[in-house]
């Protein structure tokens, strides 16, 4: 069991929840993961590790309602979580760089803060381009302006910063700053667009991935990716990849195996959430 | 001489439609009529053909005598899991191959079962138990992974009065026992009644601990007197043929993990699982036929077993195919697969395969095959393969541990591993093999473990 300390709700899809777990507070690092059971007879869910505090014992997940069982963790208040294995995956491969390009895709936040924050220990200028959909979908702005040199926001609709999506502040970025290495975390979309904009300037590009999972230790090859031809497995060799090497197309054709399933299940949790009200 | 009794198993049309055993409990009647048949021959043939060298005549003659208790402590000699082992073992090529019987083997399975069934219901597999811990030295031993290998070594070591730490990944204990042999074969209650008896000799299971990730293996050197790396062979292979992205395509591990692990056949639970009409399963072991039996049980209309090589070639255990054919999943032989094929949506929609034929037998007798240059097309809107798993590589990066060229660990006679009082066994040492093999290297290991600490 681990004890549930916090939960903040952003907007009407994104929430914080901050837990006890020194054990895996103590071993995380940057781009590792967690496999997370809500509840009894709940599924197995990968989140990363948002935010770890080894002094405090906790770790930190920011999480997007998607399915049934996100929605029922941000209708519900949860005590405990019983289950909670981690921290997975291999870590964010951290060398000494001058300026490092962090293109993030609404909860992509998540995901690249802990590498930033590595990265800023070593010395490196952070430069940070984060993309929303609209204004109501802003969140963590202030720990973003306090880790990153630059900060640029942008939004689909422009309701907030400039209007656009990463991608299209990546040349202005280039002209400004000689970037040594870029991180591109968001939308299997997103992730594509970025690595096809990066390459002209033939600069190492670093993608997260995190397809279906089931158990995260590699016992299920659900989370395979093709790199080069060859199948690798996200849960133990990533969520870390090549952006150029790895097939976005094949895996974007997979992202939504379960969609009905998962769709009808949400919906049948609505309906009845809705009597229940 | 009588011939082969028969056990009674639920009729296949009603056994389909749900989760529960197929083997029924039968008497102690016709445990002692089958039991009865035994010759007690001198040269105990059978006690050769199985892997750890169960007395099989003793346990069988104290089972006709009526002492079910003395027969189980027989068996629980060499044997940590007669009634898993019972049920999962391929005795026809082990013991009862051996049999001089012949054809008309002794059923040793069905017998050793019957007893393992005995002993969980009166509590005798806790009795062995009771040696509690009295661990004067402070000695701690840590057991990586909780599948039968894992358990067979923590029993060994506890009874000696040694503290056990038992570390699993998973949420559930029972490693490949829980997450892949499914309910209809092994029911789960089996496997967590012997836990629990592992539990009240004081040997502790941590969940959702993966070592290497967690805890490191170097905390685990520090903190312990002993290791025992019992983390299975769980990483499975892929055809690497074109199409294997398509979604309705997954690995036997994924599609049964999510129905045995994470019980998706069970509504009350959150587990999405795709449910179609038409499965088509490549490959011919017993994760083939479990995954094939369970697409029946989630209501699939036809599944097909399609195998490279010839039906004689099977690597499944005979009752699981017989089991198999019974409740409708159809085979296909000679068939290898070239290329998975799906539609403009993304979904799987059949395979192409390579007609194979045989071409002589290699030295383990299996058969050689060829392509003969055509082709033929099934149609499936899911496709599992289940063509083996290979070893995990977590455990990789630690310091000194040597593997061979496979992935395996590396052991010698005694269990050991290149690094001192680190020992491993089960299928992190030989690649994908039997419970019954698993759990005579925990066994054996464990007790090299108690040798080395008592020193």
């Amino acid at each position: 069991m681990f004890k549930v300390l916090r939960k903040k709700i952003y907007n009407q899809y994104v929430f914080e929840l901050e837990i006890e777990a020194p054990l895996i507070a103590r071993e995380a690092k940057a781009g590792q993961f967690c496999i997370l059971i809500p509840k009894e007879k709940g599924e197995r869910l990968p989140f990363t590790i948002a935010d770890f505090d080894r002094k405090k014992g906790t770790i930190t997940f920011i999480i997007q309602v998607v399915g049934k069982s996100t929605q029922m963790m941000y209708d519900e208040e949860y005590d405990f979580i019983p289950d909670i294995l981690g921290p997975l995956g291999t870590p964010s491969k951290i060398e000494k760089k001058n300026n490092v390009l962090f293109l993030s895709g609404g909860l992509g936040i998540a995901a690249s803060y802990p590498i930033m924050k590595a990265y800023k220990e070593m010395g490196s200028k952070i430069i940070s381009v984060v993309g929303f959909r609209n204004k109501s979908l802003v969140f963590w702005e202030d720990k973003l302006k306090d880790i990153s040199d630059e900060i640029i926001i942008t939004t689909d609709d422009g309701s907030y910063g400039l209007k656009g999506n990463v991608v299209s502040v990546v040349d202005q970025i280039f002209k400004k700053y000689n970037i040594d290495k870029v991180y591109s975390i968001g939308s299997l979309k997103m992730m594509k667009a970025s690595v096809d904009a990066i390459k002209k300037y033939g600069v190492e590009i670093i993608v997260s991935l995190n397809p279906i999972m089931v158990d995260g230790i590699g016992m299920c090859g659900a989370c395979r990716v093709v790199l080069d031809g060859k199948i690798h497995y996200a849960c133990i060799e990533g969520p870390d990849f090549d952006g150029y090497k790895v097939d976005l197309d094949d895996l974007i054709l997979r992202s939504n195996q379960f969609a009905k399933e998962e769709g009808a299940c949400l919906r049948d949790y609505l309906l009845n959430r809705g009597n229940r009200r | 001489m009588k011939s082969r009794n028969t056990f009674p198993e639920r009729d296949p049309k009603d056994r389909v439609k749900d989760f529960a055993s197929v083997i029924n409990e039968f008497s102690f009647e016709l445990a002692k009529a089958e039991a009865d048949r035994c010759l007690q021959c001198p040269t105990k043939p059978c006690v050769s053909g199985c892997p750890v060298n169960i007395n099989i005549p003793k346990f069988i003659k104290f089972l006709r005598d009526g002492d079910i208790k003395s027969s189980y402590l027989t068996i629980r000699e060499d044997n940590f899991l007669p009634s898993v082992c019972g049920r999962v073992c391929p005795q026809e090529r082990q013991c009862e191959a051996k049999c001089v019987l012949g054809k008309n083997s002794i059923a040793i399975g069905k017998l050793e079962m019957f007893v393992g069934d005995n002993a969980l219901k009166n509590g005798w597999h806790e009795e062995i138990n009771e040696i509690k811990i009295n661990n004067k030295n402070n000695l701690k031993v840590a057991v990586i992974g909780s599948g039968p290998a894992s358990l067979a070594c923590a029993g060994e070591v506890a009874r000696a009065g040694i503290e056990v730490d038992v570390f699993e990944a998973l949420h559930r204990f029972g490693g490949v026992l829980v997450y892949g042999i499914p309910a209809f074969r092994l029911p789960k209650d089996v496997i967590e009644k012997e836990i629990k008896a592992l539990e009240k000799m004081d040997v502790k299971f941590h969940k959702n601990i993966l070592i290497g990730r967690t805890i490191s293996f170097d905390y685990l050197i520090e903190n312990y007197n002993a290791i025992f790396i019992g983390s299975g062979a769980g990483f499975p292979k892929f055809l690497n043929i074109p199409g294997e992205s398509y979604k309705g395509v997954f690995s036997a591990n994924e599609f049964l993990t999510r129905v045995n692990l994470m019980n998706a056949y069970d509504e009350s639970y959150d587990t999405p699982i795709v449910k179609g009409k038409k499965a088509i399963i490549i490959g011919g072991g017993n994760t083939a036929v479990d995954a094939a039996r369970t697409c029946l049980r989630l209501g699939y209309k036809d599944v097909f077993i399609v195998y490279r090589r010839e039906e004689k070639d099977l690597p499944a255990r005979e009752e699981e195919i017989k089991h198999a054919k019974e409740e409708g999943v159809q085979f296909s032989f000679l068939l290898d697969p070239a290329v998975i094929i799906g539609n403009n949506d993304g979904w799987v929609t059949g395979i192409e395969f390579n007609i194979m034929k045989i071409n002589g037998k290699n030295d383990n007798g299996k058969s050689i095959i060829e392509k003969t240059g055509k082709t033929t097309f099934i149609d499936a809107d899911t496709v599992i393969i289940a063509i083996g798993t290979t070893s995990n590589p977590v455990l990789r990066s630690v310091n000194g541990l040597e593997f061979n060229e496979r992935g395996y660990i590396r052991v010698d006679k005694n269990y050991q591993t290149s690094i001192k009082n680190v020992f491993a066994g089960g299928d992190i040492v030989t690649g994908s093999a039997t419970v019954i093999e698993a759990l005579g290297a925990g066994k054996i290991a464990g007790k090299n473990i108690v040798k080395l600490l008592s020193l």
